[in-house]
């Protein structure tokens, strides 16, 4: 697999189009993630944003369009192969999607178990640790996934994805179904998350506060097409009736 | 403006019908090869045993337990009037080893394991646990699908053993309460009227009826569309299809062991 040097594009994707039977959900995207970059795409509801990110990790098949991530096109390639750069790439879902029978040690050791067969449950231990302290919550490992809030379930879903390393993070509506406050801790942890690991970062977001404290580079999307792109500072001052209104 | 549905030419349904029956065959095709590839889930594949096992066990036994001593009462006055009072017991293992037991240990764990199947691949898929899986990667079909339908191809046959068991022990209680045998005479007047033709055939329909159980539970859930009323749907039609499925895969294999 190749690797990246800082400000090289790690992901590319250029002309994506995307239809579920008659409604179009995707056309024509193109847009590039750089290294370290963290890329947030704001639009409303069912403006395509979650199939988007499917899209980067084939959750769901384009119909058009290319997607490259570290130099490779991701249309041609084999399962095997698919799933060596899946563990290169973190996705959070909107809910955490939790294993709910197991416990969050378990949901934590799972990837590890299945792709670090050679490490010794010390060393998953440790590593647990870790990534449990890094989220905030060092004492939820025998906790079972029913027994979490929503803030708490994003915060080991997202421990889950950074104890395989990632270098690219998808984030599938972080901040959702939050309040306030605990969205703004979510937002601050994925700003800390990038600064540690060096992540580059995919934020699906209609939350304008997410955007503003994670975004380097804000990208609106507005029925499945990309609008504008720029700066949270570059977008604010846009005069365009449908953009204002995610500021105002 | 007309829509799509509007439109819709009256064979549709059937059309969908089809389509349904060739995607069952594709996901069955897949399990095939799935269960051959490395690396293989083994740890998951015994809890599953276990979780099964364990589960549908007290039910199948009082359902095989009831089974028993009621065909032992409701055959009795029969044989009696027949004048073939003698050959009770070995009726009763005849009927319960080539299909009482079989077929009401596969019809329970169909209502068990197919619909506990159903319901909680179901749940994972639309609470988005699979594709977390998936992007993990590490491959859901081979943990989830695989796993589950070879702890039921294993699991039914060893049920239909302590079924058959514990049927032919109540139809010995159900013959004491009239008459009087020892339970070591009972069982081998029972077993010598069974011959390897009437058990193997027999445990080979358990491993299809296990398969059918698996296979069926986890096609429901792993494709649930939708919200969380999906997952009730797909558990029920788990349990109905698979129901079903031991009812054909029990006709066909009497029509085979009776050609052989």
């Amino acid at each position: 697999m190749e690797t990246t040097n800082n400000n090289e594009t790690v992901v590319r994707i250029n002309g994506l189009s995307k239809s579920f039977r008659d409604n179009q959900v995707l056309r024509d995207i193109r847009l590039e993630i750089h290294k370290a970059e963290n890329v947030v795409v704001l639009g409303k509801s069912g403006s395509g944003k979650s199939t988007l990110i499917k899209c980067l990790v084939k959750l769901i098949e384009p119909d058009a369009g290319e997607i490259s991530i570290f130099g490779k096109d991701m249309s041609e390639i084999e399962y095997e192969e698919l799933n060596q750069f899946r563990t290169k790439i973190g996705f959070l879902f909107q809910g955490g999607a939790l294993y709910d029978s197991m416990t969050v040690n378990e949901n934590l050791a799972f990837p590890l178990r299945h792709h670090k067969k050679d490490m010794g449950s010390d060393k998953i231990d440790e590593m647990i640790h870790e990534v449990l302290e890094n989220v905030g919550l060092p004492d939820a490992g025998d906790l079972m996934p029913a027994e979490l809030s929503g803030g708490m379930s994003k915060r080991i879903g997202l421990a889950r994805t950074l104890i395989l390393k990632p270098e690219i993070m998808l984030y599938d509506e972080p901040t959702s179904g939050l309040d306030t406050v605990t969205a703004k801790e979510i937002s601050q942890l994925i700003l800390e998350m990038q600064k540690k690991y060096k992540i580059s970062s995919l934020i699906i977001t209609h939350d304008i506060t997410c955007a503003k404290m994670t975004g380097d580079r804000l990208v609106m999307l507005k029925e499945g097409t990309i609008v504008a792109e720029g700066t949270y500072e570059d977008l604010a001052k846009n005069e365009d009736e449908w953009i204002k209104s995610f500021f105002s | 403006m007309p829509t799509a549905e509007t439109n819709m030419p009256g064979w549709l349904p059937l059309k969908s019908t089809f389509q349904g029956a060739g995607d069952f065959f594709l996901f069955f095709v897949r399990f095939l090869k799935e269960s051959f590839k490395r690396p293989f889930e083994g740890r998951e594949f015994i809890v599953q045993c276990f979780k099964m096992g364990n589960k549908s066990l007290p039910l199948v036994l009082i359902t095989a337990f009831i089974m028993g001593l009621v065909l032992t009462i409701q055959t009795r006055p029969s044989l009696i009037n027949f004048g073939a009072a003698a050959l009770l017991p070995g009726m009763v293992s005849v009927s319960v080893v080539k299909e009482i037991g079989p077929v009401i240990t596969a019809v329970i764990c169909a209502g068990k394991i197919s619909s506990r199947v159903g319901a909680e691949l179901g749940s994972m898929r639309v609470t988005e646990q699979i594709d977390a899986m998936e992007v993990s990667a590490i491959n859901p079909f081979r943990y989830l699908v695989v796993t589950r339908v070879l702890a039921a191809t294993a699991v039914l046959p060893i049920l239909v053993i302590f079924a058959d068991t514990i049927s032919i022990f109540s139809s010995y209680v159900a013959y004491n309460i009239h008459d009087e045998m020892s339970l070591t005479s009972y069982f081998s007047a029972a077993l010598s009227k069974l011959d390897w033709i009437d058990i193997i055939p027999s445990f080979i329909k358990s491993v299809f009826f296990g398969t059918a159980i698996g296979i069926v539970g986890c096609y429901k859930g792993y494709n649930v569309e939708g919200g969380t009323a999906s997952v009730g749907s797909a558990a029920n039609s788990a349990v109905v299809t698979a129901s079903l499925a031991i009812f054909f895969i029990d006709m066909i294999t009497v029509q085979i062991t009776d050609i052989i």
